[in-house]
């Protein structure tokens, strides 16, 4: 066999950017966890660079998906065959692997999600809105506020025999009702159990919120590592819970399933190549003064040629490239 | 005396043209900015809802231009939309602005409070004058409705993506200059022929989405970050149950036959929601119920953040979508400009209902 072709699936998220290889099979060949740091371009590109000289010699990208809340910007530097939402490519990797699917739980750092499928199909979603109490990083605060790595968090939970209830719906009500029960005296185990509780009733509260939740229910995103909420949500739904191989990168795994998908009907790629990636990238912003709405426009060039821009209402620069 | 009034999508172009009938100085406030935003969060109470925000500041930058004189609507208080004007009038006193808020308050049986607050506002002018400024003005309400229904339409089918809003931004530019009832009637023609025009793709049968909620966030594109130009680009033909014209004929005119069917569809969601709850969320129960029969694809509740009545039909929506198995989706606005979260959510609604569509 001469050269392989593989497929590069990004997911730029709020807190994390997660970047994966795989084959035609699906076989995960390279898997990349980085925190976004509010700097995704920068990032991105590191980490393709790092990426690119891990590869195989032979190996040749055949396919680029992008997907999460930085998917035009990721799309537009790397140039994408497939730009898609969060919801699909989730839905999708879910489905791939476990095809018997009927609900995704995913609980990321910013959000959380919930989506429902029936034979095969995304049928229904929600995702939380304005609230944090039902996200990775409300556990975050919470176990850096008790002093526990986050990764012992969940562990720690599973040995709590009496878990204390907190009130789970909103990250203040929640603090401060921890600190009262913490001064008197219940355990630390005790604590983490119930918070972790907490988080599963406001995720099924807010975001569930009158779905029917079938089995088979795959738990995917960051927390799903976090087996005091798994255990929650086990005995809150009374389901068995799965959580697949690579949960948590299924976003940036859905995006290369739709990227090898998509190639196999156009047959060729839109990806620039690792090499490109050493050009300067600069973003712009700058206020239209075309009308009062005033639309920050965001301007993406490579050297002195602009590859992308959005931002406007109107359409007056996202039509003039 | 120079008169204002709050914005609500495109209500200004026939408010516009009734008080210009009149005679009346009038300074419709400028477009709403992230400037209106920013002022109107300044002055208002942090906890109010939002249309109240961007109506002060609206009101803020029309004094600044020359106005002493608000004109708004009231809803006979059912939610905090009644306490609008008494609350606001304060606020702006208290900055120190010397203007006069009048409540047009929608007539149950008694057309005479309406008709004496009108004669206030027309500075004694007699009836003859009001009256006439009126039907010149109301049929510019329903013909403006249309050319937003027809962009509507367009936009979902245009062949070239942003020709339609090539010509709706370029007819928004011209209506602001452009001054009295029989003038403005010209331009909404003239656009409306230019919208006909654009080419549509072929053999191309778009998603129906229904829009229910709040009236000011649904009406107004820059608070609902203008969902239904996201939608009808992703290739989605939109309707909405709130409409200005809707609202003129329900609230101020004796339309009968529109007042009936309006019953029968409330009569629907009486299973849900069986009374008046204040706001609008009876009718965001009761239209969504009506979409559903409608054939519609999926429907978007729009609403902005901590609305009382919408937040009550917003628990009782996910009963809605089990019985009549339509996917519906609640869309809270707040301050937020950034909108990437709602793009996310808009695509993804509208892909699982391609797939559902491609299941059936």
């Amino acid at each position: 066999m001469g050269e392989c072709g593989l497929y590069l699936g990004i997911d730029v998220g709020s807190v994390s950017t997660n970047i994966i290889v795989i084959d035609r099979d699906l076989t995960v060949l390279e898997k990349y966890y980085i925190r976004t740091q509010g700097r995704p371009i920068q990032i991105l590109k590191e980490s393709l660079m790092k990426l690119s000289s891990n590869l195989p010699l032979n190996s040749k990208i055949s396919g680029v998906g992008c997907t999460g809340s930085g998917r035009e910007l990721a799309g537009a530097i790397v140039g994408a065959d497939v730009v898609k939402n969060e919801i699909t490519a989730h839905g999708i990797a879910a489905l791939t692997f476990l095809p018997d699917t009927n609900t995704v739980i995913e609980i990321g750092g910013q959000d959380s999600k919930i989506i429902i499928i029936r034979n095969g199909i995304i049928t229904d979603f929600a995702m939380n809105t304005v609230c944090a109490a039902g996200t990775g990083s409300f556990l975050d605060r919470q176990a850096s506020r008790l002093n526990i790595p986050i990764d012992e968090f969940g562990k720690l939970a599973t040995e709590s025999k009496s878990p204390v209830r907190i009130a789970g719906r909103c990250a203040v009500f929640a603090e401060s009702d921890m600190i009262h029960k913490q001064q008197m005296g219940h355990e630390i185990a005790d604590i983490v159990g119930g918070l972790c509780i907490a988080l599963v009733r406001n995720y099924l509260n807010n975001v569930g919120k009158g779905k029917k939740i079938l089995p088979r229910v795959v738990f995917q995103g960051g927390v799903a590592a976090n087996r005091g909420i798994k255990n929650a949500f086990e005995s809150m739904l009374n389901t068995e819970i799965t959580v697949p191989e690579n949960y948590d990168v299924m976003g940036a795994l859905g995006a290369a399933i739709l990227a090898k998908d998509e190639v196999d009907s156009t047959n060729s790629t839109k990806f620039r190549g690792f090499a490109r990636l050493k050009d300067d990238f600069v973003s712009t912003s700058f206020e239209c003064d075309g009308c009062p709405n005033m639309c920050e426009i965001v301007e993406i060039k490579v050297g002195s040629q602009i590859v992308a821009r959005w931002g406007d209402r109107c359409g007056k620069w996202t039509s003039a490239q | 005396m120079v008169l204002t009034f709050p914005h609500m999508g495109q209500m200004y172009i026939p408010a516009k043209a009734f008080f210009e009938e009149m005679g009346i100085e009038t300074i419709p406030p400028p477009p709403v900015t992230k400037r209106t935003l920013e002022l109107g969060t300044k002055y208002s109470p942090e906890f109010v809802c939002l249309p109240f925000k961007i109506n002060l500041g609206n009101y803020i930058e029309s004094i600044e231009k020359g106005a002493d004189t608000i004109v708004i609507t009231g809803s006979c208080g059912p939610c905090r939309f009644g306490l609008y004007g008494i609350v606001q009038v304060e606020i702006l006193r208290e900055l120190g602005y010397d203007v006069d808020i009048l409540v047009l308050d929608p007539p149950r049986e008694d057309y005479s409070k309406l008709m004496e607050n009108l004669k206030k506002i027309g500075e004694g002018k007699d009836f003859k004058t009001v009256s006439r400024a009126a039907r010149k003005a109301a049929p510019i309400v329903i013909s403006c409705d249309k050319l937003y229904e027809l962009a509507v339409y367009k936009r979902a089918r245009e062949r070239i993506k942003g020709d339609t809003d090539k010509i709706l931004n370029e007819f928004e530019r011209t209506v602001y200059n452009t001054h009295g009832a029989d003038k403005i009637t010209e331009l909404l023609k003239l656009y409306s022929r230019k919208l006909k025009e654009i080419p549509e793709k072929e053999e191309y049968t778009p998603i129906y989405i229904g829009l229910v909620g709040e009236i000011y966030t649904l009406i107004e594109p820059y608070v609902n970050l203008d969902i239904e130009r996201k939608l009808g680009l992703l290739g989605v033909h939109v309707s909405r149950n709130m409409k200005v014209d809707w609202w003129v004929r329900t609230h101020l005119l004796p339309d009968i036959p529109l007042r009936i069917k309006e019953k029968i569809i409330l009569h629907r969601g009486r299973q849900y929601l069986g009374m008046c709850i204040g706001g609008h969320a009876r009718q965001t129960i009761a239209h969504s119920i009506n979409y559903a029969k409608e054939g519609y694809d999926g429907i978007i509740q729009v609403m902005p953040f901590a609305c009382m009545p919408e937040v009550v039909a917003q628990s009782i929506l996910p009963s809605v979508s089990r019985d009549k198995d339509i996917p519906i989706m609640t869309f809270t606005v707040d301050e937020i400009t950034g909108d990437a979260g709602y793009n996310t959510r808009l695509e993804a609604f509208v892909e699982t209902i391609k797939q559902r569509k491609i299941k059936a």
